[in-house]
């Protein structure tokens, strides 16, 4: 059996350039190839201690794969291989501008969850999108091309509470449903 | 998850929820936000001519622990000075709410709220105050 060292780093795992922009298809397809090979099914037959080696394996490319299909994950991490950390826990000095359009987003989608208002909602959920979109763009040019981690740092910061967003919108279209 | 008996009570009962004019002088904006959980938190004072915080309003989108660390310091800072203000500690809420070590990022964020507007309310000020008496003091 052949897998991969222990060493790789997640790109390294699956064979993909470390960049923030990332061929997803070829990620997916990766990911089920080294599922296939070091499934601990396909083990049985040998020692305990080897099947134990295969199972650490599994939970490694499963781990990987987390990372990197997950936009902010796969930010983080990428930060991290350059030594930098994106100081989600301890960074609180967001830019103003950028906490005041938090509050107004939480507002809107907190009227419109009171107001049961699936159409404004919708809305709301598609000029998040467009947001997410350009905000990851943003990080594609700040890793993968000015390799500014520092910048990529607080856009790092700012995806988290975009996705704190998209939370919000799906619990009040939930509450609206029940 | 469950909360102590003084975040449910500033739960539900915030204190000091609302917004003071961000333009007046005497008034002084923190805004902050903790990425890990996205809550945002926004708290302002309102200071005397004797520099003394008369008033504090919050608005905070975030979880129970959350809403109860900036409703308490809103009670704490009144009557104190803006530099005494400047000491209150995330420990001190954190013990006074009893909140568990998850939570401790939420009295986190109300320190550097009261810090941070402080900071905003000395920079309104601060070109006033500061530089007569720089250049009394740097004459000689």
């Amino acid at each position: 059996m052949s897998v991969p060292g222990f060493q790789q780093d997640f790109f390294q795992l699956f064979g993909l350039p470390a960049s923030y922009r990332l061929d997803n298809a070829l990620l997916e397809q990766h990911y089920h190839a080294l599922q296939e090979q070091i499934h601990p099914d396909k083990f049985s037959h040998l020692s305990e201690a080897e099947r134990r080696v295969s199972m650490q394996w599994s939970a490694r490319v499963n781990e990987a794969y987390q990372t990197l299909s997950n936009p902010a994950r796969r930010a983080r991490y990428l930060l991290s291989l350059h030594g930098v950390d994106s100081q989600e826990e301890t960074n609180t000095a967001m830019p103003a501008d950028f906490l005041m359009e938090q509050m107004e987003w939480r507002e809107a989608i907190e009227e419109a969850r009171q107001a049961r208002d699936i159409a404004e909602l919708d809305k709301l959920e598609s000029r998040l999108q467009h947001e997410l979109h350009g905000l990851e763009a943003q990080l594609a040019d700040k890793i993968d091309i000015a390799r500014d981690y520092a910048a990529a740092a607080g856009s790092v910061r700012k995806l988290k509470f975009m996705e704190r967003l998209a939370e919000e919108i799906a619990s009040a279209f939930d509450a609206i449903d029940t | 998850m469950s909360y102590s008996e003084k975040v449910l009570d500033h739960y539900e009962h915030p204190r000091n929820v609302g917004s003071l004019e961000k333009s007046d002088a005497q008034v002084g904006t923190g805004m902050v936000g903790a990425p890990a959980c996205g809550d945002v938190m926004k708290l302002q004072i309102k200071v005397g001519k004797d520099g003394i915080i008369e008033d504090a309003k919050f608005k905070t989108y975030g979880c129970g622990s959350a809403i109860a660390s900036s409703s308490l310091v809103t009670e704490w800072v009144k009557g104190k000075t803006v530099d005494e203000a400047l000491q209150i500690k995330n420990s001190q809420i954190a013990e006074e709410l009893a909140l568990p070590p998850v939570k401790i990022h939420c009295s986190i964020l109300a320190e550097d709220a009261i810090k941070a507007a402080v900071h905003d309310y000395k920079s309104k000020h601060g070109a006033v105050l500061e530089a007569p008496a720089c250049r009394e003091n740097c004459k000689g």
